[in-house]
């Protein structure tokens, strides 16, 4: 066991399943001589070499373009986009070919890929480089998506991720690259598709993804000293999506909310409620809630992105004035 | 396609093109590679102008686009490449599949929407994919080709293996920026990989010049990313066979991208049943008297080649597009099971458990 940082986690995921198959390259812009612009890469380049680690210029489509021909051609890419909202100039890459070819050439080829990117807001950055896209890649057929909380499932799941032979989204938020928690030693290999109950509760669960996860789990905690056992689940896979672990504790709390960090409409929480309303009506007994982001680009200044994103303040409030009513 | 008695002698050179600007290979090509070129010419216009046909007949459904007229391109580079050597295509892409060895019924099948075809019909005309031919797929969206080629030669230079990637694209697709993107970082990369640009003037119906800041959209903006510039015409198959031939060679040796612009012109529309009214009938008829079939199959005869030889293999052809078109047309329509699988590598579709 150790302490170590979300970002450090991200460093020793790629440098464990680096060393675990040398068919496993690393490309991005800033990603070797620089450590990467979150550092989340510091010390790669002078351990694997520039052939494994490989620096690009600012060419989001000859990245993911990169990717993909050397995926389909025996290599185990991982790239690199810098801030999840330039996925926008490179979408082409992830949703027409990525996404697509395996299913469009009845199998010829296949794609074991991870595409990592910086996601999420909290660090006062605007509008272009805060969202939430994570939806964006899990309304596409074809495509994996995965979102870490913690630095031991950002090692469990970026392994899962490289081995997994088709092509995994993995969100990293860039609000948790400081946050620390407790790390097994060893080699550390999670499964896709696997939420985690982080919390038994009797009267609600409380469904979160990445950065929303810790503060559920805060809300959740002042919950319990106002009489509400409130459980808390960790989505972390949005495709595959757990539904069993969702659909057991839904169907024994009786109530659901989501947290999202995405704007309002079409988020995952929505997907979730729908499964929910659809195959647990009978055992709800309340609505399922979504709190989330108004629909609304996000603001820079730090008074207005923290009214904007769903705070542990909020979470309690609106979790609190549904169980009474 | 049929030709007229009083059509006029064939110039010298493509139309329009000042012949001292064209790239001129050296060597010669031997006549055994002759008649695989005339056969692989014949080929694919004996398959597009069945395909066409089949259109017509709506019994090729949505889409389809055709190169005819481009022939000499396609089977340069088909001869030119090794086995192993990866294709990267366009939606205009029959031809470059067939030139790698793919089944003309798979094709022909994969046109019609059966189960026969190549792709079980999950893909159809403009994804035309053959992995086991080095036919890495063929792509719809303008550009994206050219930087998934990047890694596919990316692959073949890191474990060392002496393959190169050959992407065929339009004079249009210089314009957009995974162009530049690719072009740049297959210099900085020294890949091997060999970009062909099929400058037939027109991104669908307007003219290139009209939307294009050089004369010469490829060649002239090869400077930019440190490349020679290579202009050659498209419509002689020896000049593109020996040109390939080049290009591959380099990109073998570790000697990194080219960058070929061939000048050539697509005798039918843009896609579908297009008449291709937009362009002046001049510039049609002379194109159409520079035929790469028709030059070809007379530069044979006059190097000695016998006609008889060139006719079995035109009726060779006639005979595969016949077997292909019986065969797709009995192929049954693809079944429900196929509908659900492939989204994923383990054959499934699933998202949930
Ligand atoms: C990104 C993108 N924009 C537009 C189109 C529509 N489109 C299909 S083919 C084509 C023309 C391409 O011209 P060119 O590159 O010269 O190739 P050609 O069709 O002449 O072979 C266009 C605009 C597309 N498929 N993808
Ligand atoms: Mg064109």
């Amino acid at each position: 066991m150790a302490q170590l940082t979300y970002r450090d986690a991200v460093a020793r995921a790629i440098t464990q399943e680096m060393e675990h198959d040398p068919n496993v390259v690393f490309l991005g812009e800033d990603v070797g001589g620089a450590g990467g612009v979150f550092k989340a890469t510091v010390g790669l380049l002078e351990r694997f070499g520039p052939e494994r680690v490989r620096d690009t210029p600012i060419s989001e489509q000859a990245i993911l373009g990169a990717a993909m021909g050397a995926a389909m051609t025996g290599l185990r890419p991982i790239a690199e986009i810098m801030f999840a909202d330039f996925f926008a100039v490179c979408w082409d890459l992830v949703a027409n070919q990525i996404a697509k070819s395996s299913y469009m050439t009845a199998g010829q080829v296949s794609f074991p890929l991870v595409i990592r990117s910086g996601n999420g807001g909290g660090l006062r950055f605007g509008a272009q480089h805060s969202q939430s896209v994570e939806n964006w890649a899990m309304a596409v057929p074809g495509l994996k998506v995965v979102a870490p909380s913690n630095p031991t499932d950002v090692i469990g799941l970026f392994a899962a991720a490289v081995r997994d032979p088709d092509p995994v989204m993995f969100f990293e938020h860039k609000g948790l690259y400081s946050s620390k928690g407790e790390v097994p030693d060893g080699e550390i290999v999670d499964t896709l598709g696997s939420a985690k109950v982080l919390r038994p509760g009797g009267d609600a669960t409380i469904v979160a993804l990445a950065a929303m996860v810790p503060r559920a789990v805060a809300a959740a905690a002042t919950l319990a000293e106002r009489g509400i056992d409130a459980g808390v689940i960790d989505v972390r896979s949005l495709v595959p999506l757990d539904t069993q672990t969702i659909l057991r504790e839904v169907s024994a709390t009786g109530r659901l909310f989501t947290v999202e960090e995405n704007p309002r409409l079409c988020g995952w929480g929505a997907e979730l409620v729908s499964i929910v309303a659809e195959e647990c009506f009978n055992y709800l007994d309340g609505p399922p809630l979504r709190i989330t982001t108004p629909h609304i680009p996000l603001p820079s200044a730090d008074a207005l992105e923290d009214m904007a994103i769903p705070s542990i303040e909020r979470i309690v409030t609106t979790i609190e004035r549904a169980m009474q009513s | 396609m049929t030709s007229t008695l009083d059509e006029p002698a064939a110039p010298a050179g493509p139309p329009g093109i000042d012949p001292a600007t064209l790239h001129r290979p050296e060597g010669s090509v031997d006549v055994p590679i002759q008649l695989a070129l005339f056969r692989q010419m014949v080929r694919m216009r004996k398959f597009e102008t069945r395909a066409y046909d089949l259109f017509m007949e709506n019994l090729v459904k949505g889409t389809s686009h055709l190169s005819l007229g481009q022939e000499a391109i396609a089977a340069a580079f088909g001869e030119a490449m090794e086995e192993g050597d990866y294709t990267f295509a366009t939606y205009r892409g029959h031809a470059h599949t067939l030139a790698r060895g793919s089944s003309m019924t798979g094709v022909m099948g994969e046109l019609l929407g059966r189960s026969c075809g190549v792709l079980s019909g999950k893909g159809g005309s403009m994804h035309l994919t053959d992995v086991q031919r080095g036919v890495m797929g063929s792509y719809a969206i303008v550009g994206a080709h050219l930087t998934i080629a990047l890694g596919a030669a990316w692959s073949a230079q890191y474990k060392g293996e002496r393959r190169v990637a050959v992407a065929f694209f339009g004079d249009g697709t210089t314009n957009i920026g995974a162009f530049h993107e690719s072009l740049n970082l297959a210099a900085v990369w020294k890949l091997p990989v060999v970009f062909v640009c099929e400058n037939n003037m027109y991104m669908e119906y307007t003219p290139i010049g009209a939307v294009t800041a050089v004369a010469n959209p490829a060649a002239d903006r090869a400077s930019a990313y440190g490349l020679d510039s290579i202009l050659v015409d498209g419509n002689d198959a020896d000049a593109m066979y020996l040109t390939a031939r080049e290009a591959l060679d380099r990109a073998r040796n570790g000697g990194g991208p080219s960058l070929i612009e061939a000048r050539t012109y697509r005798s039918s529309g843009h896609s579908r049943a297009d008449p291709g009214t937009y362009r002046p009938d001049a510039e049609v008829a002379a194109w159409k008297a520079y035929d790469p079939i028709v030059l070809y199959r007379s530069r044979l005869v006059a190097r000695g080649v016998r006609e008889a030889d060139l006719d079995a293999i035109e009726e060779t052809a006639d005979g595969d597009v016949e077997t292909a078109t019986v065969n797709a047309k009995a192929s049954p329509a693809p079944g429900a099971d196929v509908l659900m699988r492939d989204v994923w590598a383990d054959g499934g579709s699933s998202w949930r458990n």
